[in-house]
């Protein structure tokens, strides 16, 4: 029995202990934000974060992630009420087909988790081991931008009322 | 009275004797800066353009992101830190004024035009050996450059390392500034090698030992030394290859930055054959010629060589261990590296093959896991990092299990320091890509 904690959610599951995590969210607990891409940890398209870190769960067997937090884009937000990054993501109208912006989001979140004022570059250099093959990166970058700013002032007003 | 007048004239005479002879050993004119642009004939900027990649010039010379040749990367050093200097012909932060007398006696001698010494963090005990003519089509390239406007950070180098003159003294005991002397036993091919791998390439500033004092040993050339915390390994007989480099397996590496029985250039070696790119592939012949004749490997490694060949193909049909490592290189590793029952679908080395296994110490295998590899665009799929995937205990089970299944060697004296060794000194690339 394999114990994982996702989106703050314990789920005990009866797979082998070499199953893929991206297989264990898509197939098992049918999170299926998460991507299967190249299924090398090539592409990006199946990045979730392991203890706020962006990682490929298409390479990860579940074994080493017992008991760790992982974080999907589900556990961002939902479509009624989408976190920042969503929202921003949205908004931009950041994505054409669409198949790598959970990863995208995942990635950028851990990136605002640590930068509210990322520049441009910042951005870039972060997101660069995340592939999309529709061109869509310039939109990405704009979102992740807006969403960092939403932050912000979030945080400004949140100081403000403090 | 007289015999004391006598005794202060040589007392005095021997200070005038040793502050010259200081002064002598110190001191170096500044040379005189241009103010004119001077022109060059394009046939001479395309060598030096060749010449500048087989020097490695602009991995130094260049900060993370920064504009070719502008400088300040910072190079630490045991000392403390060195800013790598603006060399494009910028006239107040670059090499702009520098006369090419000015730019051979830099190569040469390791002084700047203004008559400061330089720090042999530059490795002009190599360049030293280079013909003038060389040196020459090197100044030509770097003057065509575009000039851009660059400061470089200044040191930060604690006393008395701080206090330049002091090189001078360094130089008096490690530069040799003796040319290589051409070797009439030896061919064309290999005396080119010499005189590159020596000079110019400069290879054993990372691939030789250095002292106490930061100069390289010279009675243990290539015994492997370091650079930007990666392991730079032996070339001679003590290299980790598990099978031994010769000629044909070194230039493959060197022009296409793979070999099949070696694996793909990581860490700071990348940059290093990415640039080679550039080189004609007569020098890059030459430079594995002459490399592949300091390895001469013992008979014994030739015979564990072909053993490590022979069972390559058994490690597929081989039994799953019951080491608690294999279950993560089986579930990590395997689909790209293979074997333990499982074919691969994305064939990455076969890990009986890996030098960085087989090295004295595991630091590299450390930084490949946690950082991955990204070869140059386009040259092949990466191997992406696993610093966010595995936890310290985890990779030092791993790295466990990886010694002694694929490398076969006896296991690493303390794998759980050297990992936490390693992850509180990321690299300078995995600085800049944080």
């Amino acid at each position: 029995m394999m114990t994982l904690k996702i989106n703050g959610k314990t789920h005990d599951l009866d797979v082998e202990p070499d199953t893929p995590l991206l297989y264990a969210l898509r197939d098992e607990l049918s999170l299926n934000g998460a991507k299967f891409g190249c299924g090398l940890g090539q592409c990006g398209a199946c990045t979730v974060l392991l203890d706020g870190q962006p990682a490929f769960s298409c390479v990860i067997p579940i074994s080493l992630v017992q008991n760790r937090e992982v974080t999907t884009v589900e556990g961002l937000g939902t479509a009624g009420a989408p976190g920042a990054l969503q929202k921003a993501f949205i908004e931009e109208q950041a994505a054409q087909c669409g198949y790598c912006i959970a990863g995208m989001i995942m990635r950028a979140q851990a990136l605002l988790a640590v930068n509210r004022d990322p520049t441009d570059d910042d951005i870039r250099r972060h997101m660069q081991p995340n592939l999309c093959r529709c061109g869509t990166h310039t939109r990405i970058v704009k979102a992740v931008r807006r969403a960092a700013r939403t932050l912000r002032t979030a945080a400004a007003s949140a100081a403000d009322r403090g | 009275m007289r015999r004391g007048r006598t005794g202060i004239l040589v007392i005095l005479a021997v200070v005038v004797v040793v502050v010259a002879a200081g002064v002598a050993v110190v001191w170096r004119p500044s040379l005189a800066r241009e103010t004119t642009t001077p022109s060059f004939p394009s046939q001479q900027v395309t060598r030096g353009a060749a010449l500048a990649a087989i020097g490695n010039c602009i991995t130094c010379h260049t900060k993370a992101d920064g504009v070719p040749f502008a400088g300040g990367r910072a190079i630490e050093t045991p000392f403390g830190t060195i800013y790598s200097v603006n060399v494009t012909p910028d006239h107040d932060t670059g090499i702009g004024g520098w006369s090419e007398a000015a730019f051979r006696r830099a190569m040469k001698d390791g002084v700047s035009r203004d008559g400061h010494h330089l720090y042999p963090a530059f490795p002009y005990d190599h360049m030293t050996r280079m013909q003038d003519d060389d040196i020459a089509a090197v100044y030509a390239f770097m003057m065509t450059r575009r000039p851009v406007h660059a400061e470089a950070p200044p040191n930060d180098l604690p006393f008395p390392f701080n206090f330049r003159p002091l090189i001078a003294g360094w130089k008096l005991l490690f530069l040799d500034r003796d040319a290589t002397q051409p070797d009439t036993a030896k061919g064309p091919e290999w005396n080119r090698g010499a005189y590159l791998v020596e000079g110019l390439a400069h290879c054993g500033a990372c691939h030789t030992p250095r002292n106490a004092l930061g100069a390289e040993k010279t009675d243990e050339p290539y015994a492997g030394g370091e650079s930007d915390g990666w392991i730079a390994p032996a070339l001679n007989a003590a290299s980790p290859a598990a099978v031994p480099w010769d000629a044909a397996r070194l230039y493959n590496y060197l022009r296409h930055g793979f070999d099949a029985m070696h694996g793909i250039a990581a860490g700071p070696m990348a940059p290093v054959v990415n640039n080679l790119d550039a080189a004609p592939d007569k020098d890059v012949h030459a430079i594995a010629a002459y490399v592949a004749d300091v390895v001469r490997p013992t008979p014994e490694k030739q015979a564990e060589g072909r053993k490590v060949v022979a069972r390559l193909d058994d490690h597929a049909a081989a039994s799953p261990s019951n080491h608690p490592g294999a279950a993560i290189y089986i579930g990590a590793c395997a689909q790209c590296h293979g074997s333990l029952g499982r074919s691969p679908a994305n064939p990455a080395l076969n890990l009986a093959l890996s030098s960085t296994l087989r090295m004295p110490q595991p630091d590299n295998a450390v930084r490949i896991i946690r950082e991955g590899i990204r070869p140059a665009e386009g040259a092949g799929p990466i191997m992406p990092g696993f610093a966010a995937a595995l936890t310290e205990q985890q990779l030092t089970t791993l790295l466990e299990f990886l010694r002694s299944q694929f490398a076969r060697q006896s296991p690493w004296p303390d794998v759980a320091a050297s990992v936490h060794r390693t992850l509180g000194n990321p690299t300078q690339e995995a600085r800049s890509a944080q």
